[in-house]
């Protein structure tokens, strides 16, 4: 059975002080879809996301279910070392008590290392983890305390912009795999900006390649083909294309 | 100690609470040089009120009042700090007002004389630091998410554009009210030093805004007995002593 759809788009555009930086997108998403946006830098794909957020002006049609919950994590987000706040402080935030901010930390795998002795791992995530700075986080930790951030609102709809930017390589896998993992366990529809074709292939279930406009969509085997590539990327897709044919 | 001094004591120390919790959202919003030249426009403000015979605090803040919209704008246009062009509209207000001030009265405009102090100043800052001290409890977490992120603030549906208006207020008022004791020239200082010290010394939030708090509490009131033992300028020395409290800090930096 067809999943109910939760978003509509037609015939999109956004246009910043008359120039058009994105025109013409068509496309749906299903429910529990994990939608991977691709495209060279500058394609605009940061900004459709703001435009399917509604921050910003956009021509066309966005059309979203009733009653979602929605959730985005921004590229740009450096937090200044010297900031003061805690860990526990920013997922107080949400209102949503200890007892709960705690268990979404142990689902995004904060303080794995420690799985195995539950009241050690307690203790780790109270001092260690609550009470740290925010800014003193690596990478790959910030990363997860802010999944872990928009979880703590149940919501229906993730949207990650380069989810692993900052993050070294080894950790950009383990992020992909939380997110599948987060996306067997909720009932979640992932949007999600990459630039890395291997992670679309692995992760995706549908993959829209824009460049201004839009250039494929569909599914990424049948739709990522060398044609689309080479329009996407220039001269910077005989990589691409070449390693898909090995596979 | 004569009710003179007392009511010299508590209004400087309420100051001194309100210049520390607006200062700590300030210091994390890069506001500090905005603030010290924000408070410049205060002074064709107190001279305004002192030629209609009105109290000073009023003009100030009408004068702030026209300024934080004028920031407002600005920030909302783009995302730059437009600093030249505040740095250029504050200091010729600075100009205009140095000309407009009654001479008797400008000593005291520029550098505050908390000895001055009369029950009507009193009762104004008390109501105006209780006010913020309510605003600034409910906007705090708001605000601070937007100085996270200001897209995924947006995102999660906060007024953010509004959030920054009224904050732009408070700052206002504090500015305004901070005038009677170091004034116009130095009460910029007086709402970013405490908050840089708290920030060398905290690791969160709650820390943070409570040590800007205290240290601006500290710095009036030292400040204050200091210059009376010694018998000199009390602005310029509560100026100083925050400036100790901050290099104090230095050595306890996290």
């Amino acid at each position: 059975m067809e999943n109910e759809t939760i978003l509509r788009v037609e015939n999109l555009g956004v246009s910043f002080d008359g120039n058009q930086v994105l025109k013409g997108l068509n496309f749906y998403v299903s429910r529990g879809d994990v939608l991977a946006i691709v495209g060279p830098n500058g394609a605009g794909k940061s900004v459709l996301f703001k435009a399917l957020l509604g921050l910003i002006p956009h021509s066309g049609k966005i059309e979203w279910g009733q009653n979602l919950k929605m959730s985005y994590i921004p590229q740009k987000f450096a937090i200044d070392k010297e900031l003061p706040l805690s860990v526990g402080e920013f997922l107080k935030f949400k209102k949503r008590g200890q007892k709960n901010v705690i268990e979404t930390l142990k689902s995004v795998g904060i303080g794995a290392e420690h799985k195995n002795d539950p009241e050690h791992l307690l203790r780790h995530l109270k001092e260690h983890v609550l009470n740290q700075r925010l800014g003193w986080l690596s990478g790959g930790q910030l990363q997860r305390v802010l999944i872990a951030w928009t979880l703590l609102d149940n919501p229906d709809v993730l949207l990650f912009d380069e989810p692993t930017s900052g993050i070294d390589v080894g950790g950009e896998e383990t992020i992909y795999n939380l997110l599948k993992k987060l996306h067997g366990e909720r009932d979640l529809t992932i949007f999600l900006i990459s630039h890395d074709l291997n992670i679309v292939y692995k992760y995706a279930s549908n993959v829209l390649c824009i460049n201004k406009e839009m250039i494929c969509y569909g599914i990424p085997e049948t739709v990522l083909d060398p044609q689309s590539l080479v329009k996407l990327y220039g001269g910077e897709a005989g990589f691409y294309q070449h390693q898909k044919h090995e596979h | 100690m004569d009710n003179s001094l007392l009511l010299q004591v508590i209004t400087g120390s309420l100051i001194g609470l309100g210049a520390g919790y607006v200062g700590s959202f300030m210091v994390l919003r890069r506001m500090s040089l905005v603030g010290d030249a924000l408070s410049h426009v205060a002074l064709p403000g107190i001279a305004i009120s002192l030629l209609l015979n009105i109290n000073p605090f009023f003009g100030a803040f009408a004068a702030l009042f026209i300024a934080i919209i004028l920031i407002w704008i600005l920030e909302k246009r783009t995302e730059l700090p437009s600093e030249t062009l505040v740095g250029i509209m504050f200091t010729v207000s600075l100009a205009l007002g140095l000309l407009l001030t009654p001479e008797p009265e400008l000593l005291e405009a520029l550098f505050g004389d908390i000895t001055q102090v009369t029950s009507a100043d009193f009762i104004i800052t008390l109501v105006a630091v209780a006010g913020m001290f309510i605003v600034m409890w409910k906007i705090s977490e708001n605000l601070m998410l937007g100085i996270i992120s200001k897209e995924m603030a947006q995102a999660n549906k906060i007024p953010i554009q509004r959030i920054n208006f009224i904050f732009l207020f408070l700052v206002a008022i504090v500015v305004a009210l901070g005038l009677k004791v170091v004034g116009t020239l130095l009460m910029g200082s007086l709402v970013i030093i405490p908050a840089a010290a708290a920030r060398n010394t905290s690791i969160n939030l709650s820390q943070y805004t409570k040590l800007a708090m205290i240290f601006g509490v500290l710095s009036t009131v030292l400040g204050l007995f200091v210059s009376r033992y010694f018998g000199i300028e009390t602005g310029p020395t509560i100026v100083l002593t925050a400036g100790i409290i901050f290099v104090g800090t230095l050595l306890f930096k996290k």
